[in-house]
């Protein structure tokens, strides 16, 4: 219940910046949708913690920035790698260890391999994940697990604090 | 002050294209379709990422600014997702990906079938 | 000034084009087209600001969210065939 409110909190908040005219009646338009969104959402069964993921706050935050640094650094090593006239490239496929407890921290961990340039997750299993990359060190990079830790460290202590919640 | 803004915004934008075109010459240039994503990846996330901030260096502290940001953030969350769809498709339909020299010995992408649900 | 990133983008988007005309496979073709749509979103925020009419990012808003979902249905095409039964249900039974 308090993760549907905090949908539409979420959802209204989102329509007020994106339309930018507050006349009573578009207000109370937006409002309308809003709830017949949360009303969709929760008969579908999606507002839980996969769906509206509250919880992980600003942890989430500190991952970002991390990631941005870890993107940029992954981006001006592929740039250099297409403008090199040799093109330097050498594929290789591993398998990557996925130490979340849940799904969701699956996800996280897959897309930011697959964010990052240079790597691409192709399959997640149970607790493994498939990965090509662009060159072989990119791939040693990605096994030697920092990442995976990090990803761990932000959802892992979530999954005690909700523990403690409930 | 706003010249100090013009030029960062200039560099932002400057940069970002830099890097977008980069990146669809990699798309050119590269072998096979995987490794042709991490070049499309790569206009996807900091080619996108820096135009978009270069816009928002213009815009100020308006809504102009949040919807740009709304739009990297889709961006950003989007463009992952549709990527592990296009390799796993890809995967599963038993394409192969051309290895280096250095073959690490990874598994063999045939046998796609053992996908747990 | 932004006359010139809309220049790149147009570069951009026409490399990509030309990867999408050569394929080889499917898959190049999709992976291209996803990247023209996402530059495409680019070139609409630019052109507003070229224009001095920020309603066009409302448009790009929404392209952004058309060009995935849009990519994500040919791949699941391409992938189970189907496009009117649910995934979940696809994998139980094939």
């Amino acid at each position: 219940m308090l993760r549907a409110i905090s949908l539409g909190l979420v959802l209204f908040g989102i329509w007020l910046l994106i339309s930018g005219i507050y006349t009573p009646l578009l207000i109370s338009l937006g409002a309308v949708s809003c709830l017949a969104v949360v009303g969709i959402a929760h008969r579908m069964d999606v507002v839980d913690h996969e769906g509206h993921p509250i919880h992980l706050g600003w942890r989430a935050l500190t991952y970002w920035m991390w990631l941005t640094v870890e993107i940029v650094k992954a981006n001006i090593d592929v740039a250099r790698r297409i403008l090199d006239p040799k093109l330097p490239i050498d594929p290789a496929v591993v398998t990557v260890k996925a130490s979340q407890d849940s799904e969701l921290g699956h996800v996280i961990f897959a897309n930011s391999i697959t964010l990052t340039p240079g790597t691409v997750s192709m399959r997640v299993a149970e607790n493994t994940i498939l990965v090509h990359a662009i060159a072989t060190d990119m791939a040693e990079d990605v096994q030697s697990g920092a990442m995976d830790r990090r990803v761990t460290a932000m959802e892992g202590t979530v999954q005690t604090h909700l523990k403690d919640a409930s | 002050m706003q010249i100090l803004l013009d030029t960062l915004s200039w560099l932002l934008l400057i940069g970002g294209s830099a890097f977008a075109v980069i990146g669809a010459v990699g798309l050119i240039r590269f072998p096979d379709v995987y490794s042709r994503m991490h070049a499309a990846g790569m206009t996807d996330t900091l080619g996108a990422g820096l135009i978009l901030a270069g816009l928002m260096v213009q815009g100020g502290f308006t809504l102009v600014t949040v919807k740009l940001a709304l739009i990297l953030v889709f961006l950003l969350y989007t463009s992952p997702t549709s990527t592990y769809a296009l390799a796993n498709a890809a995967y599963s339909r038993g394409l192969q990906p051309l290895l280096g020299k250095r073959d690490t010995g990874a598994p063999p992408p045939s046998a796609p079938e053992t996908e747990p649900s | 000034m932004f006359f010139a990133a809309i220049l790149a983008i147009l570069v951009t988007m026409s490399l990509a084009l030309t990867r999408a005309l050569l394929g080889p496979t499917v898959y190049d073709r999709v992976l291209a087209v996803n990247s023209f749509g996402t530059k495409t979103v680019l070139l609409i925020a630019l052109l507003g600001f070229l224009t001095d009419r920020p309603d066009f990012l409302d448009i790009g808003l929404v392209y952004a969210l058309i060009n995935f979902i849009g990519t994500i249905a040919v791949l699941k095409l391409l992938k189970y065939g189907n496009l009117g039964t649910a995934v979940r249900e696809l994998e139980r039974n094939p």
